[in-house]
């Protein structure tokens, strides 16, 4: 099939940016969206053009790296799939697709499709983790039992890939469900709960600090995740938030 | 005459060596220790569990991975589950069992004392996960679950559904995380290191690149570690993540470390078929996948044309038509035989013409038993994420139509020589995970990556860096301002000035597919002398026209990725014919290297130990020389050697 494509290109952050278009041809329903980014790039490489810069590394759904704007949805039009596992038979011959890179002030633009999400590691760095040494001189991993209920929410929540379409598709760019969904592991777990309460009110702040927005329940993030990260984390962080400040108030 | 080279194994019995190597190793004291600086190359499980026990122990490390964020590492997309002989099930683990595995599984080319280090330190792994807070797989009773693996007959793998890797991996980059909000880690994130200084024959640091600004930066340090994955995408196609390369320890070798084994590379046996020309990776479907899966291809070869034309599905081949070639040819191990040997076995049906795609190069995995002996839930809760994946890149439903599968280049067993330490050859360079020549022989078994990466970070480098760095306590800051470090940075600028003005015609990703089929054609699941010869010709001829012809475009000072995979597949060219140069040289089948002038009446491998058994160790050669071999002999005490049979 044949698409004409409308991307936006910017040279870097202190650059404007602006949509520019572009036309690919003979595009096999069995290519993946970004082997057909690459065969744009080709042909703008032939032409001795600068080829359109976009994050990328796994390829599979699983490193968060890529991150496009597909027709005004956060990794295109299907759900649960990151842009790297968009295929080309969920367009139509013809059809024009507009591609814009994620859009928050938390996440500046980098170059073309690339932004900068180091936001998300300075969350993590401010508590989302266990501070336990790495020594191997802890107890035996059967030591506690965990019921298997509580280790598949740990891990549902734990799959969170850190891709930013939660960010970017939200209105208020709210990094609620990516830090919800980290205390949330945690806190399902037994060795995680002994710090949940500082870990929530240092993480809460930070991500208030790097001016991430207010959550106003749209719900949004959890519609276009592509993990299926659920809004229940949100709600159970909020929890514990509370639970967390009317502990350091007294 | 070639040299032979040691290993610095520590005296005593096998099972006694890594205890009396930690209780009687040097130690550097707490208030030395951050006037250390350790620089540790990539963010994988192996770099990130050096960097965070490094920084916890008190040294100051810098960590540089390409990816804008560590966690994105390629440890990442690991699906299946990581080793450890806990015995959880009461089936017989043991130690003792592990080692024995690994090294059969690797065909009895790997080295004894670091094979049973691992086994002994893959329990504290488990146990260090857990209290990480890694949310591996429960039994209702709430304890941890395992699942088995190719090429052994316990079970003793756990895992996290199909995402073991990217648990493990964020444990690990939590663990990095705390020390880098401790300021003990710095961390270079978008950073590529372009080479390695050496300076009085010692590694004293790199020099990297900012992939966002093109600023070439020089970090000194008392030791370097390299982490930095392995050179699967040599292949072009690959399971590996697109940004995967060899460049760190390329360069490594250029400065006069030993590439071990170079031609040992693992074919996995369950990838998603290539669909077209267009193709840019492969996708791995996971091991655990044979638990349950049967593989199979008709028996009659009308059947199979009929499929591949989707004449007819593979529901209308009743059961004796069916040939479930592992299980006939391997009863005892089945589905489950090593990678290496059931790769070979796909090959050898679809060569015969019984491939069940258009391009002939697929066989089917079938899960059609499974699901009716424990129905669709239970199935869907082991193997849930994997079917979506398969079915969103294929558009088929695996619950109802077997999947198609085919062999694809996954894992590189090849690497840094490195001694008992994970030293290389080059004092204080020491390399690990995928990217030492590691434990693995000349076949890995499934989910025993994972285990080696962690327990080289976390439990072995703590101990062996230490120990180097015990002598440079009086050394002091390192300077960056020496010849060595000006000229290195010289060569480095000098290399990307040569990529921006060359404008020839031909883009890097024209020559990379080049390559790619030239050393999977001739250095893939099975090689022969003739092949291997010319394909040393092609690569000479491909590299020439590389620095001819290659087209990079754009500038150096901003985010330029042709410009990065421009010196990736410069370098990827070298390392492809190091490879053909290793495989010629080893006149003998082991693993994943199959000679077809070394087989058995029935097709199997056919190892020599009398005349290799050792590894090989390659010292770069002047541009147009052919490298030089060096020998560790393998000697193996504990373990009698036998003819490796899954039947
Ligand atoms: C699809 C897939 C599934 C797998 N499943 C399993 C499994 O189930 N079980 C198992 O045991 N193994 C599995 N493996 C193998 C295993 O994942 C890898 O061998 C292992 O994760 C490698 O870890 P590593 O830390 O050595 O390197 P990597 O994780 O590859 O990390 C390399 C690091 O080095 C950095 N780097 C590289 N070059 C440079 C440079 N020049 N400058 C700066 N930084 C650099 C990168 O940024 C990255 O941080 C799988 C592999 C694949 C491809
Ligand atoms: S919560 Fe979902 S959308 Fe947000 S970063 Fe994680 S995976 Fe991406
Ligand atoms: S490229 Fe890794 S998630 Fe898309």
């Amino acid at each position: 099939m044949n698409l004409k494509l409308k991307v936006w290109r910017q040279e870097s952050s202190k650059h404007k940016g602006k949509i520019v278009e572009y036309k690919v041809h003979d595009i096999s329903p069995d290519m993946s969206f970004l082997e057909m980014m690459d065969q744009l790039n080709q042909s703008l490489i032939e032409k001795g053009q600068d080829p359109v810069a976009f994050d990328h590394d796994c390829r599979e759904g699983i490193c968060g790296s890529c991150s496009m704007y597909i027709n005004g949805q956060p990794h295109g039009p299907e759900n649960m799939i990151t842009t790297c596992q968009l295929h080309m038979r969920s367009f139509n011959d013809g059809e024009t697709v507009y591609i814009e890179p994620w859009r928050a002030s938390t996440f500046p633009i980098i170059k073309d499709l690339v932004v900068d999400r180091s936001a998300f590691d300075k969350i993590i760095q401010a508590g989302g983790y266990i501070s336990v040494n790495t020594s191997g001189n802890s107890q035996d991993a059967n030591a506690i039992p965990i019921p298997k209920e509580n280790a598949d929410s740990a891990f549902d929540a734990a799959t969170c890939i850190g891709c930013g379409a939660c960010v970017a598709t939200c209105k208020n760019s709210s990094a609620m469900l990516f830090t919800a969904a980290k205390i949330s592991h945690l806190s399902n777990l037994p060795q995680g709960q002994v710090e949940s309460s500082s870990r929530v009110i240092s993480m809460v702040n930070k991500m208030d600090e790097l001016g991430f927005g207010n959550c106003t329940n749209t719900g949004d993030c959890a519609v276009q995740c592509p993990k299926g990260i659920s809004l229940d984390n949100i709600a159970k962080m909020n929890r514990e938030y509370l639970k967390a400040s009317l502990k350091s108030e007294k | 005459m070639v040299d032979v080279i040691k290993s610095n194994i520590p005296e005593g019995e096998l099972s006694k060596k890594w205890t009396n190597y930690k209780s009687s190793a040097n130690l550097v004291n707490p208030s030395n220790r951050r006037n250390l600086d350790i620089i540790v190359v990539g963010s994988g499980l192996a770099g990130a569990s050096a960097a965070a026990s490094l920084g916890e122990m008190g040294y100051n490390v810098k960590c540089f991975c390409f990816q804008d964020s560590p966690r994105r590492a390629h440890s990442i997309a690991a699906q299946g589950g990581i080793n450890a002989a806990k015995n959880y099930q009461n089936d017989g683990d043991s130690v003792g069992r592990l080692f024995y595995d690994t090294i059969k599984g690797g065909d009895y080319r790997s080295r004894e004392a670091n094979v049973y280090r691992l086994a002994e330190v893959s329990v504290n792994i488990i146990d260090q996960c857990v209290a990480q807070g890694v949310p591996f797989a429960r039994e209702y009773g709430g304890l941890l679950d395992n699942r088995s693996f190719g090429g052994v007959q316990v079970q003793r793998t756990f895992y996290a559904k199909g995402q073991t890797g990217q648990q493990l991996l964020l444990g690990a980059y939590q663990a990095l995380s705390r020390q880098i909000s401790k300021g003990s880690v710095k961390m270079y994130n978008r950073h590529e290191m372009m080479d390695i200084v050496i300076l009085d024959g010692k590694a004293r640091g790199i020099v990297a690149r900012n992939l966002l600004t093109g600023e070439i930066s020089r970090h000194s340090s008392h030791a370097v570690i390299l982490a930095s994955g392995g050179y699967g995408n040599v292949f072009y196609l690959s399971t590996n993540a697109m940004g995967s390369n060899c460049s760190a320890t390329w360069k490594a070798h250029k400065r006069g470390a030993l590439f071990g084994n170079p031609c040992f590379v693992q074919i996995h046996p369950t990838c998603i078929p290539v669909s077209g020309e267009y193709q840019s990776k492969l996708t791995l479907m996971s091991e655990s996948l044979r638990n349950d899966g049967r593989i199979w291809v008709p028996k009659k070869l009308e059947d199979a044309k009929r499929i591949s034309l989707g004449e007819i599905s593979p529901s209308d081949i009743i059961e004796e038509n069916r040939d479930y070639y592992l299980e006939r040819r391997y009863p005892s191990f089945g589905n489950l035989t090593p990678r290496d040997v059931a790769s070979r076995a796909a090959k050898e049906r679809c060569d015969a013409g019984f491939g069940v795609n258009l391009s002939g190069q697929a066989v089917f995995l079938d899960f059609k038993d499974s699901i009716k002996r424990y129905g669709k839930e239970v199935i869907e809760s082991r193997y849930g994420n994997l079917f979506q994946m398969y079915e969103k890149i294929t558009a088929d439903n695996p619950y109802k139509i077997p999947m198609k599968i085919y062999p694809a280049i996954h894992y590189t067993m090849g690497g840094l020589w490195v001694d008992y330490d994970l030293q290389t050859n080059i004092s204080g360079l020491f390399a690990a995970g995928e990217a030492n020549f590691s434990d693995h022989g000349a076949n890995r078994l499934g989910a025993s990556a994972l285990m080696q990466g962690l327990a080289d970070g976390y439990f072995v480098l703590p101990y062996t860096v230490s120990n180097y760095l015990a002598n440079d306590i009086q050394t002091g800051k390192i300077s960056v301002e020496s010849k060595e470090f000006s000229e290195t940075e010289i060569k480095v600028k000098d290399r990307i000035n040569y990529f921006l003005k060359n404008n020839g015609s031909k883009s890097v990703d024209y020559f990379h597919r080049k390559l790619g089929k030239i050393i999977w054609e001739n250095c893939g699941m099975s090689r022969n002398k003739e092949d291997l010869n010319s394909a040393i010709e092609q690569l000479k001829t491909i590299k020439d026209d590389f620095w001819r012809n290659v087209k990079v475009t754009g500038r150096n000072n901003h985010l330029n990725q042709e410009l990065e995979k421009a010196g990736r597949v410069a370098d990827f060219i070298e390392l492809g014919s190091l490879m053909c140069h290793d495989a010629l040289n080893r006149n003998e089948s082991c693993g994943g290297h199959f000679r077809e002038e070394y087989q058995t009446e029935d097709g199997e491998a056919l190892r020599n130990d009398e005349t290799f058994s050792y590894v090989s160790a390659w010292k770069y050669n002047d541009e147009n020389l052919s490298p030089k071999l060096f020998k560790e002999n393998l000697i193996f005490k504990n373990i009698e050697l036998k003819q490796r049979s899954y039947k």
